[in-house]
């Protein structure tokens, strides 16, 4: 039953058996730092390579719609007479002429459209409007959501349940059929507003469409966050932490803000994150049926609305903002995926 | 259980309710009324179509008229079809765009349960990453990107199907891929996710120990749990295809329901626009009550509550 | 003259992990007779479970038998195929898990789910294995068997289902039960009238049982042999008496002085085993237990030590034991 080992083999000697020091036994033992929550979590979604690889081309495309514009000759409502149609690095016969005259023209990258609106710049603005939607749609649907949720899940009972009867009846609406409808009507005591009451009149300039797309999106879309919010709120405010601070004399929306809130931060900032491709789908959406920011304010939606009619002579116009739009709504869900998997305590391994 | 449905069958009539009367509000916002795009009508023949139609009366009035038709199922007349009832129209359309949606589900479910469970199977092998990245790519590609870009490849490239109508099978082709592009991806990574998350659960190590093959491993202890949440889905991917249709039928340029709530808008054609939305919405809100419930008797944890 | 049912000898079990290959056992040697109650006690991680699902073949990705050889019943375990294993499992040998809230499918009545194994492994028609299940909840303990047999999972409690699954275990007759700390998820009371379910069913059908646990007090009263296992190792091994009354092992003894007894009139404190479990990926060379160890000595830390025979049937791999030799001897190699 044992291998009954020859003592002879180990050439054994009586210092040996002298017992081991505290120092030469604590060698063996190997422990590990522990790090802080956020620390951890941002460590990880570094390692994540696609994740990093998705944020870098976010921030490249933030570039390019908000800043290149800036600095391009050219302008998104800008109709260059004899400028029509040309495909990519092509110039107009005027254009060619003024290069001649030794006077530089800069080239159109994508071409133009048939009313000879540089096709770059466009897509410039059209991302720009795609993420502007995107990052203030899904702010106004964390605080509305957020704030909705928790003051439910913390105050329970009666305020929880009718507060809840709500989000479940708006939760039920069909929201794409009635945002439809919302983007048609609300247009006209908008403009009414923006025209005839001056403290409004920023409402121009923004554009009644994109002001509309946001007030829809927070009317409706708030729902989902709030049931998130609820949910965590409920199974934090059993734990102890919370009854010490009520002991210690906290007020509801301190410890609202303060403790509950900040624990569920990891949730929140995921649900955010990918609250946002999901508005800038729903807004190109809107846009392609022809019910989104108005012209001459281009969306990648409507630019390849546009696009279809011409599909066979200018592919571009239609790749161009086809290409943009799923590149940024793939890299922002790449980026919720990521932040997920690395702010996801249950999934540590 | 019956709490339950009484419960939600109770929402949904609340939920149309609401859905019939914000439409109606929003539809008298819109300043104007339906017949003043047209060819400038005389005073006198505006006066009689808003007669003819009703609009001349009060909010209320008219209010209170319409739903007490609606509710025994008489949707009025088409203002800018004349010679049409919106009931006709609706049922025109809802028969074309059903057969769209019935296939385009039929599809995103065939392609994505198989694909997501093989995935989870091959966790980590190259089968499985190349259709988690097939699968996130296609989640991101919004609808009317797939249906433009398929055009530009098999009708203007390659030329081999046509792209105006559903008159013949080819047809279909197109239109089906398209709208079923999203919902596919979806249910394959949903299919994933829960796949594996019940090949890592105890039971299937208990089956495992009973000493079953993996055929049956799989087929009768794991497909059964992992599809739970794909039945879940339904609902909302049923909401999806309805609002998916719109574009799809817009650039295919298919006569269904989706192209005809969508042009009612343009048009201003109150009763067709009122009458589209209450029948989809009503479509959307039973699907998704019938799904909830058909969910709860499948799954055997919930059948007492 | 007793058959020899299990026999498994040096056995070396890694898993091939992307962090490195984890050591799960080093060299594990473990021999039962028929009709005999073994109890594998140790910690979590000391490889107590890795062995017996080693014997069913149900060791998980990517675990790999690197060395040594499983006998069992006449076969050689670990060159068997898939195929070979699966008409094995819940037939010649079963097992019982830890949870029983999660081992059982939830979309399944209990009834399917024992007459699942019956029909796989016996050549019994439906209604043979409907009678011989509801046989089998009899036996259990389980009262209107008829009734339970359309019930799911979730309708009984805890302690019924555990008896579900021994239920399953024994359908087949297996000649070994394995019982992955069967009790551990269930109340105190439920998990002594669990123990005397097993023992009463051991002795009705002759079958071996390897009870795994962590708990000394059920392998007082159950188990005939007793193996100590610490990082992947045999550390002490013997009679129940042995073990209890002579233990040689500092592991042994510290595993049995942090029992907290009733008996204890003045407030003693718990005495905890100082420490932390070793780290599977790096090994020590020496004895893995030599950290924790109160009396480590200087030649613990560098090298592993060898199986020292005290009785016929208690050995123990203890560095202590060869001092005790190497003394005797005069302190001459």
């Amino acid at each position: 039953m044992t291998e009954k080992k020859n003592p002879f083999s180990f050439q054994l000697d009586a210092s040996d058996f002298l017992p081991a020091d505290k120092e030469e036994k604590q060698g063996l033992v190997v422990m590990r730092q522990s790090v802080s929550f956020w620390r951890d979590g941002l460590r990880r979604f570094r390692k994540n390579k696609i994740a990093m690889v998705s944020l870098v081309v976010i921030i490249l495309i933030m570039i390019f719609a908000f800043v290149m514009p800036s600095f391009y000759p050219y302008s998104y409502e800008q109709q260059i007479r004899g400028s029509e149609n040309l495909a990519p690095m092509e110039y107009s016969a005027e254009e060619l002429a003024l290069i001649e005259q030794g006077i530089d023209v800069f080239p159109h990258i994508l071409g133009t459209d048939s009313l000879g609106r540089d096709t770059m710049v466009r897509l410039m603005m059209g991302s720009r409007i795609s993420l502007l939607v995107g990052i203030v749609a899904s702010i106004l649907v964390l605080l509305i959501g957020s704030i909705y949720g928790s003051v439910a899940g913390y105050f329970g009972g009666k305020v929880d349940m009718i507060m809840m009867r709500l989000v479940d009846i708006i939760y039920t609406v069909p929201d794409i059929l009635i945002i439809i409808l919302l983007m048609v009507t609300l247009k006209y005591p908008l403009q009414n507003l923006a025209d005839t009451v001056p403290a409004f009149s920023w409402i121009n300039t923004i554009g009644v469409g994109l002001i509309c797309i946001f007030i829809v999106f927070a009317l409706l879309y708030w729902v989902g966050m709030a049931r998130i919010v609820r949910s965590q709120i409920l199974t934090l405010k059993e734990q102890e932490f919370v009854t010490a601070a009520k002991a210690l004399g906290a007020g509801h929306g301190r410890i609202i803000r303060k403790h509950l809130l900040t624990n569920c931060m990891g949730t929140l900032i995921v649900t955010t994150t990918l609250q946002i491709p999901s508005s800038i789908f729903t807004e190109s959406f809107l846009s392609f049926i022809g019910i989104g920011v108005a012209a001459p304010m281009p969306s990648l939606g409507s630019m390849a609305a546009q696009a279809i009619g011409g599909i066979t002579s200018y592919p571009y116009r239609l790749l161009a903002p086809a290409i943009m739009i799923s590149l940024i709504i793939l890299s922002f869900n790449l980026i919720g995926d990521g932040l997920r998997d690395a702010f996801d305590p249950k999934l540590k391994n | 259980m019956a709490n339950y449905v009484i419960k939600r069958v109770l929402l949904a009539i609340v939920t149309l309710w609401l859905v019939a009367t914000i439409t109606f509000a929003l539809m008298n916002m819109v300043p104007g009324g339906p017949f003043l795009a047209e060819k400038a009508p005389s005073e006198a023949t505006l006066k009689a179509l808003n007669e003819k139609y009703g609009l001349d009366q009060p909010l209320i009035v008219q209010y209170k008229n319409y739903m007490g038709k609606v509710l025994k199922g008489d949707m009025g007349p088409s203002l800018k079809q004349r010679g049409r009832t919106v009931n006709q129209i609706i049922a025109n359309g809802f028969k074309v765009s059903a057969r769209l949606g019935g296939l385009s589900v039929l599809l995103a479910i065939l392609i994505g349960v198989p694909l997501g469970s093989v995935a989870a199977l091959n966790r980590g092998k190259w089968i499985d990453n190349v259709i988690i990245v097939i699968s996130t790519c296609g989640i991101a590609v919004p609808s009317f990107v797939v249906s433009t870009v398929l055009m530009m490849i098999f009708s203007v490239k390659l030329d081999l199907l046509p792209t105006y109508g559903l008159s013949s099978p080819l047809h279909y082709i197109m239109p089906v891929m398209a709208l079923s592009f999203y919902p596919s991806s979806y249910i394959t990574r949903l299919m994933r996710s829960s796949m594996l998350e019940v090949l890592g659960q105890d039971y299937m190590r208990t089956a495992n120990a009973k000493g079953l093959s993996r055929f049956k491993m799989l087929f009768k202890h794991a497909l059964r749990n992992a599809i739970l949440p794909v039945v879940t889905y339904l609902g909302p991917l049923l909401a999806y295809t309805l609002t998916g249709s719109f574009v799809i039928e817009k650039i295919f340029t298919i006569p269904g329901l989706g192209n005809d709530f969508i042009s009612s808008i343009v048009n201003r054609d109150y009763m067709l626009i009122m009458g589209t939305t209450i029948f989809l919405a009503a479509l959307i809100i039973v699907m998704n009550l019938l799904v909830d419930i058909a969910y709860k008797l499948i799954d055997p944890r919930i059948k007492l509550k | 003259m007793s058959k020899t049912l299990l026999d498994i000898r040096n056995l070396r079990l890694s898993f091939f992990t992307p962090a490195g290959e984890v050591k799960a056992l080093n060299d594990v040697s473990i021999k039962m007779e028929e009709g005999e109650v073994l109890g594998i006690v140790g910690e979590s991680g000391s490889g107590k479970s890795v062995t017996a699902y080693s014997i069913m073949g149900l060791t998980a990705h990517p675990g790999k038998i690197v060395g040594g050889t499983i006998d069992f019943n006449g076969h050689r375990i670990n060159d068997m195929t898939e195929e070979e294993m699966r008409k094995i499992r819940g037939n010649e040998v079963s097992i019982i898990f830890q949870d029983p809230m999660t081992s059982l499918n939830p979309v399944y009545t209990i009834g399917n789910q024992i007459m699942e194994v019956i029909l796989l492994h016996t050549n019994k028609d439906k209604k043979e294995a409907y009678d011989r299940a509801v046989e089998l909840l009899r036996l259990v303990g389980i009262n209107e068997p008829e009734k339970r047999m359309k019930q799911y999972p979730h309708e009984l409690s805890g302690g019924m289902r555990q008896r579900v699954m021994i239920a399953i275990a024994l359908a087949c007759e297996p000649k070994l039960l394995i019982a992955d700390e069967p009790t551990t998820a269930l109340d105190v009371t439920i998990q002594a009238q669990i123990l005397e379910l097993m023992i009463e069913l051991k002795n009705k059908l002759g079958m071996s049982i390897i009870m795994i646990t962590h708990d000394l007090g059920i392998v007082a009263n159950m188990c005939q042999k007793i193996a100590v296992m610490y990082a992947g190792k045999i550390v002490e091994y013997g009679t129940t008496d042995e073990i209890f009354y002579n233990p040689k092992h500092e592991y042994t003894k510290g595993l049995l002085r942090s029992i907290p007894k009733l008996s204890d009139k003045d407030h003693k404190k718990l005495v905890p085993i100082e420490g932390t479990p070793v780290d599977m990926l790096n090994p020590p060379a020496g004895c893995p237990f030599a950290p924790r160890c109160e009396s480590c000595m200087k030649i613990c830390l560098s090298k592993m030590p060898p199986y020292t025979d005290i009785t016929d049937s208690h050995y123990s791999a203890c560095w202590l034991l060869q001092k005790e030799e190497f003394d005797q001897k005069g302190g001459r190699p």
